[in-house]
Order: structure tokens, then sequence, then C-alpha cells
């Protein structure tokens, strides 16, 4: 075979190989090409985050509104400290909405949900929720049904 | 008693020099700075041979991975009630095993043996030393483009096998099994996380498609040059790759996602 057709075939490998790298990036994994959307941050601190974990999602009706950056202990009150980066579009959150620890379906994985509340101010960013609902432990809701409590 | 214990030695001695050996092979290799402008053409044949006819095979078992990974994991998910996280079974078991793993594995057998014996055929009938005689190195002529080309064809043929294998499991699990589309591409998109699975997944097939180059173009430059002696490296080229890539999976997947 020509030189010229084994190069023009080997350039396609590579190029078959470029697209499939990009479909794993973008399809498979959800990365997306746009630059990271501007957000603001809020913290929110739980009694028991449960199986909480960083880059979860944070969502209000349903609708994911940012993501969860960190969670860390804090010292003094023994809660733990939750860090969220909230889109910025999304800067209407009245001041007395609760943060609530829930699961996607039963076994899925855990998400912050945002009741919200009626107040007429908005977070700000920095500012921390002032009530939180923490995660639901089923054990502990069965030993609990079970002793009868 | 004497001459069992003895042989034992000689073997370990062998093994020893034969490490040496390919220790010695590969930097030479490597210390051949490639020429440009001769060199290039050598490398794309030698990409065609390694890694576009190696395509078929790669595609082929891809796909009805894939297949049997939708099916299977069907099978145990809805046990559950939780089909819709087959998405994410199937692109996290390719993308950072299996992807690598197997294509390795075929890879090993469908262009190292090839590239082993080739090689071990030259040196048979003397066209490494004839080359050496006209002062061409062979191992800059005849063995670096074969090595940088698997390393550089591994990689592709991994990525292309999970993309593939991907497309084979959405087949199964959303046309067939009747899994919703957007559940199985957002459970996947949700947990998949580009540098650590991704990444961590197109290293270590970079990794492979070295040691596999590796082993196949030196068991072929170290054969017996008899019809016996090529059959016996092409063989251990094959045995070698494969045990050294299942061997290294299992300590690269430690390092990479042992932490938890």
């Amino acid at each position: 075979m020509a030189q010229r057709t084994i190069e023009i075939i080997v350039g396609l490998f590579m190029v078959a190989g470029l697209a499939a790298l990009l479909v794993l990036a973008l399809q498979v994994s959800g990365l997306s090409p746009k630059a990271a959307e501007s957000t603001y941050t809020l913290y929110a601190n739980f009694n028991d985050t449960g199986g909480l974990t960083p880059r979860g999602k944070v969502s209000m009706a349903g609708v994911t509104v940012g993501t969860i950056e960190s969670i860390s202990l804090d010292k003094e009150t023994f809660q733990a400290r939750v860090e969220m980066s909230i889109h910025s579009e999304v800067d209407n959150i009245p001041a007395d909405s609760s943060a609530v620890i829930r699961t996607s379906g039963l076994l899925g994985e855990q998400y912050i949900d945002i009741s919200i509340g009626g107040d007429m101010e908005s977070l700000q960013a920095g500012d921390t929720f002032y009530s939180t609902q923490s995660a639901m432990n089923l054990e502990r809701l069965i030993s609990n049904f079970a002793s009868g409590k | 008693m004497l001459d069992r214990i003895a042989s034992m030695g000689r073997l370990g001695l062998d093994v020893v020099a034969s490490l040496g050996r390919s220790g010695r092979f590969l930097a030479g290799v490597l210390s051949g700075v490639p020429r440009p402008v001769t060199g290039f053409p050598l490398l794309i044949k030698q990409i065609y041979t390694v890694g576009v006819l190696s395509l078929a095979i790669v595609v082929v078992s891809g796909l009805f991975i894939g297949m049997v990974l939708g099916l299977q994991g069907y099978t145990i998910l809805s046990d559950y009630g939780s089909e819709a996280a087959i998405g994410q079974m199937i692109a996290l078991t390719l993308v950072r095993e299996l992807g690598p793993v197997v294509t390795a594995l075929l890879f090993a057998g469908r262009a190292g043996s090839a590239l082993t014996a080739e090689i071990g055929l030259m040196k048979a009938t003397e066209q490494l030393s004839s080359m050496e005689m006209m002062g061409v190195d062979p191992l800059r002529r005849v063995i670096a483009p074969r090595l940088w080309a698997g390393f550089i064809a591994m990689p592709i043929l991994a990525v292309i096998f999970s993309v593939v294998g991907i497309w084979g499991g959405m087949l199964v699990g959303v046309e067939w099994l009747g899994v919703f589309e957007g559940s199985f591409w957002g459970n996947m998109q949700s947990s998949v996380d580009f540098l650590d699975d991704v990444m961590n997944g197109f290293i270590k097939s970079v990794v492979f498609g070295f040691v596999c180059a590796w082993i196949a173009v030196f068991q072929g430059y170290d054969c017996v040059p008899t019809s016996a002696g090529i059959s016996s490296a092409t063989t251990k080229t094959v045995v070698y790759s494969s045990l050294a890539v299942l061997g290294l999976d299992f300590v690269l997947t430690a390092v990479m996602f042992g932490d938890f």
C-alpha cells in the first residue's frame, strides 16, 4: 500500500482516538466545555451528614442549583460544616430557608435540598443556613421503632 | 541432588541476566534519538500494523464486553430495583479496569506476538546483523519504531474500546431492556470523574502499552535464532505480557483507587 494511504489511515486512527477521548470527557464524565459557572458560597451546619460527599448536588424543588464543595468538622460545636457553592443566578434564597439532607431513592446517594422559607431578605454570599435537618439514619429509625419510642 | 540445585541456580541467573539484557536493550532503543525525517515514515507504518490493524478485534470485543456487562449488570441490579445505576456500573468498570486491561491482553495477542515473530525471523535470517554490517543501527531502524508504535497505539485502542463498550452497554440497557436513557447517562455523568477515572484509566493504558511493546520487541530481539526459538519467544511474549499487565493492573489500581 502506498505510503500516503497509510499515513491517511493512521491519521484517521489518531483522530478516532481523540474523538473517543472527547466522548469519554463530555458524554461519559459529563465534563462541560463551557467555563465554570460563577457561584457564591453558603454554609450549613449539620449534626449528622450521614453519607454526604463532596461534589454531591444541592437542589431546590428537585432542580440542581449548586454543588457541595467540602465537609469539615467544626471543633467548637462538634457539628459538620458543609460548604456549598450555589449558582449565581439563584441569588434570592430567602434567609429563613432550611437545608435538609435527603436521599435519592431508598439507597441512592445523599444530597442537600433547600426548603424555601418566606423571608423577604435573601441569603448573601458567605451566610450560614439558620435551620438545618440532618440525614435520616435508617438504623436509628429502625431501632427507635423497635424500642417503641 | 546437587545437579538440581545447580540447575535452579542457573535458572535464577538466566532470569536476572535476561532482565539486565532487556533493561540495557531498552536504554539502547530509547537513547537512539529518532531522526524526524527518516524515522517518521517507519513509525507511521508501524502504527498502521500495530494499531489500525488491531482495531477490528478491539472494537468487536469492546462491543460484546459492553453488552455482556449491560446484560449481567441489569440482572443483578434489577433485583434491588436500581437498574438505573447500570450506566454508572458499565462506565466505571470499562473506563477504570476492563478498557485498559482487556485491550492490553488483546494487544499482546494480536500485535505483540506478531512483533516478536517478525523481529525473531529477521534475526534468524540474519537481516539484523547484515544491517549492522551496512552501518545501519537495527535498534534505531527496526526496534525503535515498533516500540514507539505500540506505546502510541495502545492508549488510543483502549479509549476506543471503552467508548464502544459503553455504547454496547447502552444498546442492551436502554434499547433492549428499557432502562430510561436520561437516568442511564445522568447516573454515569454524576459518578464518573474525568481526572480520577478517565485519566487514570488512560495512564494505565499508557503503561500497559509500553510494557507490552517492550516485552514483544525484546523477546524478538533476544530469541534463539531458530524456528523453535521464534515459536517459544512468541509464546513467552503473550504469557509475560499478560502476566505483567494483570500484575501491574493490581498495583496501579491500588495506587490510584485504593485510598477509600
